[in-house]
């Protein structure tokens, strides 16, 4: 049975997904989705205790021998991203409950979770597949799914946010398919594994290099880089509150990890960084990221929006950690993965809490919030505080070692930028909380009103967690620095 | 009680008070009391750990590992207890002195007031406590976030903008520099602890050492070196006991503390003296006492120029540091003492002329003795001690820095303080001789006070010039036992003294 | 003679580009999603033609037959084409709930109703 977890970890998602169609009630689906996402969860651990003893784990789809079947490949760093896709899921699902029945309409809740459970399969097959058109196929999974999810916001704009994402994705996933077949062409495989010992010996040639840029860039959109982050602030702002949670916590993350897989175990015999200019192209449109959306944020005027850009920004820290191919900077990117994760999931929850109560996440709607919902905005502050980078908080965790790297380094400038757009979060997070604390609240509606318990647990428990694995970083820090390593380590 | 379990304790407490403060904002006497319970508990605590630093030891608390090879611990040294003993000493002072204010001045929002004084004094102590750079990183910032509230606490559009400077200068220097110059350290050193004699040497060549050295200095913006003091300023729209006891003793003393710290165990006074990059920062500090003094004599707000007077004299303890020598370190350590007894006695007067009088601007002021004979003498006292002559405290400190200065061979340096020492004179004193000699009716009349709105003037209401009409009964008591301290501090001295010169010669 | 022997890949390119064109400087919601299958199909095309084997048969197994084309890519693109139809039929649902929305299926239009808001 063990044996079989890695094809469990997708699979079970896949095939909840239609139980949720024939089950339609609301609650029933609920139920499924949640028991799912938490077996799931506990899969996704196992194989990250077994990686973490035993080393890699292989595991051929259907007995078909790679290279010519497909083959599962979990080390540390693909384990670690399913315990972060896994672990998000399972603390939004008692959070969508009550937030989706305020957001959505009764009759299409069960599709909801239906579209939840296949952007769940899509993402974990992401993370576990050793093939790159599995890849590809689970790329496309994910997105149709979420292009569906968001369109299901209350907000009209919430549909044309879904039609502009469906197209930029659709062309990156496009360009993506272009590079798997130019790789295809030279090499005769897709398995990653085989690529990676493959490639270095047809890597002078044009095609390969070609391959490579068009990767480049498709994984880039759907990974939200900047300049082709255009889809990502409407698609936040105006998807259900439980959609943009686990988007913002997992969706861009897990396709910087297609990026990390693709530039160093596919690419990784090959000297891309060494000899071309990618890391100083990566670098300057991260700083661009970081510092113009982090700019961008500072002008919103509704809070979800503004969080949005700053996801847009904190994907620049990771793209730069990338950009110095160092192990230090690696580690720096995919600690910030799971630090990023769990902080900028909990803040997209206080403003579920927020829109489920007040129907607005506007600032103007925040006077004197801090005194009607004290414990949601405590829980924003404490967010935000991560986001800034104060100590004691994973935020900190992730901007420590990046700044460290960069200095490795001698990246001067890349330090600065780092700082800069740290400072300029203070701007960002400090102008909703002088409106939520020394603004008094509209006449009429002073009284304390909460979010239910369902709602703010799971909200504690990602701002619980981003200060527990701040004052403890050495566990979350050890696996990431094991996976950087095992990243230089070249193949798998 | 073992001395590790006070020293664990010592933090602790502040914060649970922090906690209990909430609980029971129903009754107002109830969460004072707590108040009161915590600041005499904290003392206590810092006294039981007292005689073991003082014996020589160094009593270290390990708490968790937080980067791999990077833990948060407590360590407690000489300059430590110093800055422990007085901060802890004077929240008991200025508990009883905020109790008889607030009240006094009727002041909106109490609970989150007394709430987060506790969290600064329990980052206080944990910045005093600190055993490396990391640890004190973290409750350094604790203390900024925590008095952000009590800046902003009126909720006006000045307190709010004052609060936007404060946050923005304290927290863009330390994320911005310090933080910056403590990565760097790390990768250089491989350690943050503090050690004797520090953990650079060797590893920083002279151009790197000095930028660190800079970042480390401007980083630490609670030292209000210029030109980043802006924020002190904009911090005095706060309720005067946090401008007594915060801006004047615990925050701003955490910053010359840490810079002190920095110097001393992060690169050593030897390595400093061989490379000698200290020295553009003599300079710096040389200016900031010089401008800050002078700019502090065209304030008419008496807070406002006690702030200036204070960036000013932050700037000895800065210039004590830089000068790189044993007697010049030993006058930095004693004038945190030194200072924070002066300086709090000054603000606490301050306070009472407010609630008492209702006069913040000094041209108002003549004739105060008569009505407020008590806090004018005190503030008299203070003045002296700040000033630096006898029988005050704050002869010591600035007899060992000027000895500092002539052991570093710096004579222009012992001609900056002696300059400032007059300009010192010439700001202070007039305000308790015209507040005894000249007659109230020389006042000029009342003009609305720029920018500090909330301290409304009712004078005409209160203005019985020859009655006498002090300030409510706790504010006197905290007034009387502060002044006093600076007395005591003049005969004896001595334990701050041997204190700091156990750092300097182990 | 190249530019014969390379005709195959320039249909590709040409293909492509128009699809790619269709969808950025269209107006229209719709014939955005068109111009993206042809883009999608131009990407379907360069799989089907690298695949080709000189002198090669349909890959299906038979007496006699000693080279034949690589059908993995034939399999790949089938993949491929079904994401494709799903990917239109969603956009096109997209396109009809808009239009619901907005009374429009013309970009500028619902850009200007959006500013509006």
């Amino acid at each position: 049975m063990a044996a079989h977890y890695p094809a469990l970890q997708v699979v079970l998602a896949l095939l909840a997904a239609p139980v949720c169609l024939i089950l339609r009630r609301p609650n029933a689906a609920w139920a499924v989705a949640t028991v799912i996402t938490w077996i799931s969860l506990a899969l996704a651990l196992s194989l990250l205790g077994r990686v973490w003893e035993t080393g890699v784990i292989l595991y051929p789809m259907g007995d078909w021998a790679a290279p010519w079947g497909i083959e599962y490949q979990i080390d540390t760093v693909n384990a670690f991203m399913l315990v972060i896709v896994t672990l998000i899921g399972s603390v939004v699902m008692p959070f969508a409950r009550a937030s989706v029945e305020a957001e959505i309409e009764e009759e299409r809740i069960y599709l909801f979770y239906c579209m939840y459970l296949l952007n769940l399969a899509g993402l974990l097959g992401i993370a576990i597949t050793g093939d790159v058109f599995n890849l590809f196929v689970f790329l496309e999974i994910s997105s149709l799914s979420s292009y569906v999810m968001i369109s299901l916001g209350r907000d009209k704009r919430a549909l044309t946010a879904a039609y502009r994402y469906l197209v930029m994705g659709t062309i990156g996933a496009t360009f993506y398919l272009i590079g798997v077949g130019m790789m295809y062409m030279m090499t005769g495989t897709l398995n990653m594994a085989d690529l990676a010992t493959i490639l270095p010996a047809v890597a002078d040639s044009r095609t390969v290099m070609v391959a490579l840029g068009f990767l480049t860039v498709g994984l880039g959109l759907k990974l939200a880089l900047f300049p082709l982050h255009l889809w990502l602030p409407n698609a936040y702002a105006y998807a259900p509150s439980a959609v943009t949670v686990f988007l913002a916590a997992t969706g861009t993350k897990v396709a910087v990890y297609a990026f990390i897989r693709i530039f160093f175990t596919v690419f990784g015999g090959v000297e891309i960084f060494t000899a071309g200019v990618i890391p100083e192209i990566l670098a300057v449109l991260a700083a661009l990221a970081m510092i113009g959306a982090s700019a961008v944020a500072i002008y919103q005027t509704d809070v979800k929006r503004l969080l949005a850009y700053s996801s847009i920004a904190q994907i620049g820290y990771m793209v730069l950690g990338i950009s110095m191919v160092t192990v230090t900077g690696l580690a720096g990117t995919i600690v910030h993965l799971f630090n990023h994760a769990i902080m900028k999931g909990g803040l997209f929850m206080a403003m579920g809490c927020i829109l489920f109560k007040i129907g607005s996440v506007q600032l103007d709607q925040f006077e004197g919030l801090g005194k009607r919902m004290p414990v949601t905005m405590a829980a924003f502050v404490a967010g935000g505080f991560s986001l800034i980078g104060v100590p004691l908080t994973v935020g900190f965790v992730s901007k420590w070692y990046l700044v460290q790297a960069a200095l490795e380094k001698g990246w001067w400038l890349a330090v600065a930028v780092i700082l800069v757009s740290s400072l300029m979060a203070v701007i960002y997070i400090w102008r909703v909380v002088e409106v939520a604390y020394f603004r008094p609240p509209p006449k009429g509606s002073a009284e304390v009103s909460e979010a239910p318990l369902s709602m703010l647990v799971p909200l504690w428990i990602l701002i619980g967690a981003s200060y527990y694995f701040g004052i403890d970083a050495t566990r979350t820090l050890d696996i990431a620095f094991a996976a950087a390593e095992s990243l230089f380590g070249g193949p798998l | 009680m073992t001395v590790e379990l006070a020293i664990i304790l010592a933090v602790a407490v502040p914060f649970a008070g922090a906690v209990l403060i909430p609980l029971a904002r129903a009754t107002p006497n109830l969460r004072e009391t707590v108040t009161l319970v915590c600041a005499a508990l904290l003392f206590y605590l810092v006294s039981v750990i007292y005689p073991t630093v003082a014996a020589g030891g160094v009593p270290e608390v390990y708490l968790f590992e937080m980067l791999p090879g990077l833990s948060v611990f407590f360590l407690v040294e000489p300059l430590g207890m110093i800055f422990a003993g007085v901060a802890s000493f004077l929240w008991i002072a200025t508990s009883v002195y905020s109790i008889g204010y607030m009240r006094g001045h009727n002041e909106e929002n109490q609970t989150r007031f007394y709430a987060c004084f506790a969290i600064a004094l329990g980052a206080a102590m944990g910045i005093a406590f600190a055993g490396n750079m990391l640890t004190l990183f973290i409750f350094y910032e604790v203390l900024t976030l925590s008095t952000f509230p009590l800046v902003a606490h009126a909720g006006t559009e000045d307190a709010k903008r004052a609060g936007r400077v404060y946050l923005g200068v304290l927290l863009g220097t330390s994320l911005g520099f310090q933080l910056l110059a403590i990565i760097w350290t790390w990768t250089l050193a491989g350690t943050l602890d503090f050690t004797d004699g520090g953990i650079l040497a060797g590893k920083a060549d002279g151009l790197t050492a000095g930028i660190l050295l800079a970042l480390y200095t401007f980083g630490i913006g609670k030292a209000a070196l210029m030109p980043f003091h802006r924020w002190l300023p904009s911090a005095m729209v706060a309720p005067t006991p946090v401008s007594a006891l915060l801006h004047a003793v615990a925050v701003v003393k955490a910053g010359v503390f840490t810079v002190v710290k920095v110097v001393v165990y992060i690169f050593g006074i030897d390595f400093l003296f061989d490379i000698g990059v200290s020295e553009w920062l003599q300079y710096m500090a040389a200016a900031t006492i010089l401008i800050a003094s002078l700019v502090a004599m065209t304030q008419d707000n008496l807070k406002a120029r006690l702030a200036y007077s204070t960036i000013s004299q932050l700037s000895y303890i800065i210039l004590g540091a830089m000068l790189v020598t044993d007697l010049g370190v030993i006058g930095s350590g004693m004038h945190i003492a030194m200072h924070a007894f002066g300086k709090i006695t000054l603000f606490f007067c301050a306070g009472a002329f407010m609630i008492a009088a209702h006069k913040t601007e000094i041209s108002q002021m003549r004739g105060i003795g008569r009505a407020m004979p008590f806090t004018t003498l005190a503030f008299f006292i203070g003045s002296l001690s700040v000033i630096g002559l006898p029988p005050m405290g704050g002869l010591w400190s600035k007899w060992y820095l000027a000895l500092g200065t002539l052991e570093a061979g710096k004579l222009w340096l012992l001609g900056v303080l002696m300059v400032s020492s007059l300009l010192n004179v010439a700001y202070l004193l007039p305000i308790p001789f015209r507040g005894f000699f000249s007659s109230p009716e020389e006042n000029p009349p009342l003009k609305s006070s720029h920018d500090h709105d909330r301290e409304h003037d009712h004078t005409h209401d209160h203005d019985r010039p020859n009655g006498i009409k002090e300030a409510p009964v706790a504010c006197l008591i905290a007034i009387g036992v502060t002044s006093a301290g600076c007395l005591v501090l003049f005969f004896y001295p001595d334990p701050v003294y041997e204190l700091m010169r156990m750092i300097v010669a182990p | 003679m190249e530019f014969l022997g390379l005709l195959n890949y320039w249909i590709i390119v040409v293909l492509m580009m128009t699809g790619f064109y269709i969808v950025i400087a269209h107006n229209n919601l719709v014939k955005k999603i068109v111009g993206l299958n042809i883009f999608q199909v131009s990407v379907f095309v360069f799989y089907i033609t690298m695949a080709k084997v000189k002198g090669g048969t349909p890959p299906i197994l038979a007496e006699g037959i000693e080279i034949y084309s690589n059908p993995l890519p034939h399999v790949l693109i089938l993949t491929a084409i079904v994401v494709g139809v799903a990917t239109t039929a969603l956009g096109l649902a997209l396109v009809v709930r808009i239009r619901d929305a907005y009374g429009t299926i013309e970009d500028d239009e619902i850009e200007a109703q959006e500013n509006e808001l």
